[in-house]
């Protein structure tokens, strides 16, 4: 793990953020200190309609939380804000107190790691290569893979459990299996911060724990900062000690598991009995 | 992962990243094996046999300056170096380009079917070179016609084009707009064909393609706008590899898509042309070598590039001495026949486009 610049960011605003429309409980699960992710009034638009409206957000190293919310509530745009690849039309994205946008990719890239929900190869590639590609923003133009490489995509492939894939097509295992690969790329990838896009839709129970271990681990042993977006309230509850409820491209509620997931909340936002939502 | 004794059990210090070593290796070798081979009977043939010892004699002197005692004839030696060599090697720089093209454009539009004409260099080629049959102006500028000017003139402008009106619709979208683009110049080339009466002979040999007007000039003038380009892709094949798992992923892995994209498309465009003008429309190279290559040495750009262009080389020399040897056809035809049924085989053997 490489320390992050820790330049003064905005990390004195752990302040609640909870909307005045809706009736929703909520407490900051951030201690004060200097932010290695914060947002700040940051607004979103595709092709001119905005979808993310005014959030602030505010992590700190070393948090792990996760973000829920109804299909359309603008949860994978505050990644991809994030991360960089799409602009903020307003506000400011800090990574490290440093603008996302004045980075340049390679350097966000040694920064934030992002497990896309899904992705597609065209051309055959074994597990291991694909793997491999989280070390891109490590390596220099022509030179080969170097030790620490080699370590870190085989360190990657055993923590996400994908050891008995190597050697196989990529573009031949199956949704889940295709899943952890693309999740091993990033724990390859060694950076400060991991965000994660839906990283459990296609895995199985025992899977869907697993990956959820993994996350803990990353977060608890790495010290890595960890962010996804998650359907599963369940699991959400579970496994991280704050949630972020984004709504209709709005921060609705930040704050723990108990404290935001409360019955209203659930109703209000996901239109749902809370009985059918937290069920386990 | 928690309590699983697989992940333990795998053999983790024997992955390899990448396809063996060895495997490379002896590609690498069979490859520059082939070049030498393709060389040497490129020069021997034609309708003064010269024996393969003697052109591995006249190359090994004159290429290379080795100290080889003369036993050719003053008639051979200029055969080969004035006549037969810049032909072969005029064939190899433009398969090497055509194949290098191949890759980039494979790469980045994701696409297995995409070859160095998809977004428009043939179509745009083909129609400049027409005109310039029409043109009733003959000048010859450093040994370059008008044709060869227009064509060259005619691939690039149209591709940017393409990429102008094209890529605010993604990849699909510029393919598509390749694919519109180039029904549109068709149907110019048709009208121009139609017009051109007794010329129509020259505008078909530009669209089946062929080495017959190469020379020393004309190889020097190409040279640098493959062999540069080609370089300066290879030198971005981070960015391709990065591609390979999609835009966003790229982007995450800390290429910047767009401007990659950009300068890749450009750089592959302008090898493509460069090579196109000096030796019309040939097809299947640039579809085919990268397809062969990935086989052997897997997806890595590093890798593929290089052999790639090494394997584009001696596929379309070898196709040009095939040309030759079946009485001057035209070398276009010979791809098309060589690489079609091959690429059928490749197609029934790997599967194409696939989600991860």
């Amino acid at each position: 793990m490489t320390a992050l610049p820790s330049l003064p960011g905005r990390g004195d605003e752990s302040v609640a953020i909870v909307s005045t429309s809706l009736p929703l409980g909520g407490t900051v699960g951030s201690e004060a200190g200097p932010s290695i992710i914060s947002l700040v009034g940051v607004s979103a638009a595709y092709r001119g309609r905005e979808v993310i409206h005014a959030v602030d957000v505010s992590i700190v190293p070393g948090e792990r939380l996760a973000i829920v919310g109804p299909n359309g509530a603008g949860k994978s745009t505050l990644l991809r804000l994030i991360a960089g690849t799409i602009p903020a039309r307003s506000g400011r994205v800090l990574l490290g107190g440093d603008p996302v946008d004045r980075l340049d990719r390679a350097a966000v890239a040694r920064r934030v790691a992002a497990v896309p929900s899904v992705a597609s190869l065209p051309f055959a590639m074994t597990v291991e290569e694909v793997v491999a590609l989280g070390r891109l923003p490590h390596q220099a133009t022509f030179r080969g893979p170097r030790e620490a490489d080699r370590v870190a995509v085989a360190a990657a492939i055993e923590r996400a459990g994908i050891g008995h894939l190597v050697g196989r097509d990529a573009r031949e295992l199956s949704l889940g299996e295709r899943q952890l690969v693309l999740l091993a790329v990033a724990v390859a990838q060694s950076t400060p911060i991991l965000l994660l896009d839906e990283p459990t839709v296609h895995l199985d129970l025992r899977h869907r724990v697993e990956a959820m271990e993994l996350l803990v681990d990353l977060n608890e042993r790495d010290g890595t900062t960890v962010v996804a977006v998650l359907h599963d309230l369940a699991l959400a509850a579970h496994f991280f000690p704050r949630l972020l409820i984004v709504d209709g491209g709005r921060l609705v509620a930040d704050g723990s598991p108990a404290a935001v997931l409360t019955d209203d909340a659930i109703r209000a936002v996901f239109g749902v009995d809370p009985v059918h939502a937290l069920r386990s | 992962m928690a309590s699983e004794t697989r992940a333990i059990a795998a053999p983790l210090t024997g992955i390899r990243l990448g396809r063996s070593r060895w495997r490379t290796t002896a590609v690498v070798v069979v490859a520059f094996a082939a070049v030498a081979g393709v060389l040497v009977l490129g020069v021997g043939f034609g309708s003064v046999a010269i024996a393969p010892g003697d052109s591995v004699a006249i190359l090994a002197h004159r290429l290379f300056g080795l100290p080889v005692e003369r036993t050719w004839s003053a008639a051979a030696e200029t055969i080969v170096i004035d006549l037969r060599l810049p032909r072969v090697l005029s064939a190899m720089l433009v398969g090497a380009g055509l194949a290098v093209a191949g890759v980039t454009f494979q790469g980045l539009l994701r696409n297995p079917l995409a070859d160095p004409y998809v977004l428009g260099t043939a179509s745009g080629a083909a129609l400049g070179a027409a005109i310039a049959v029409l043109i009733p102006v003959r000048l010859l500028i450093l040994e370059l016609g008008l044709l060869n000017v227009f064509a060259f003139v005619g691939a690039l402008v149209t591709v940017a084009v393409v990429y102008r009106v094209g890529r605010s619709g993604g990849l699909t979208g510029l393919l598509l707009t390749g694919y519109a683009v180039g029904s549109l110049l068709a149907a110019g080339l048709a009208m121009t064909m139609y017009l051109s009466g007794s010329n129509l002979r020259q505008i078909f040999s530009f669209l089946l393609g062929g080495f017959d007007g190469a020379s020393w000039l004309r190889l020097a003038i190409a040279l640098p706008l493959v062999v540069g380009g080609s370089v300066a892709i290879v030198l971005r094949s981070r960015s391709l590899n990065g591609l390979l798992l999609g835009d966003e992923a790229a982007a995450n892995l800390g290429v910047d898509v767009r401007r990659e994209r950009a300068i890749l498309l450009a750089l592959a465009s302008l090898v493509t042309a460069a090579g196109v003008a000096i030796s019309g429309l040939i097809g299947f190279v640039g579809l085919l070598v990268p397809h062969l290559v990935r086989l052997a040495v897997g997806p890595d750009a590093r890798r593929v590039l290089p052999l790639s262009a090494v394997v584009g080389a001696v596929l379309l020399g070898g196709a040009d001495l095939v040309a030759r040897m079946a009485g001057d056809i035209p070398v276009g035809v010979v791809t098309a026949l060589v690489g079609a049924p091959i690429f059928v085989l490749l197609l029934r053997r790997t599967r194409t486009g696939y989600e991860l």
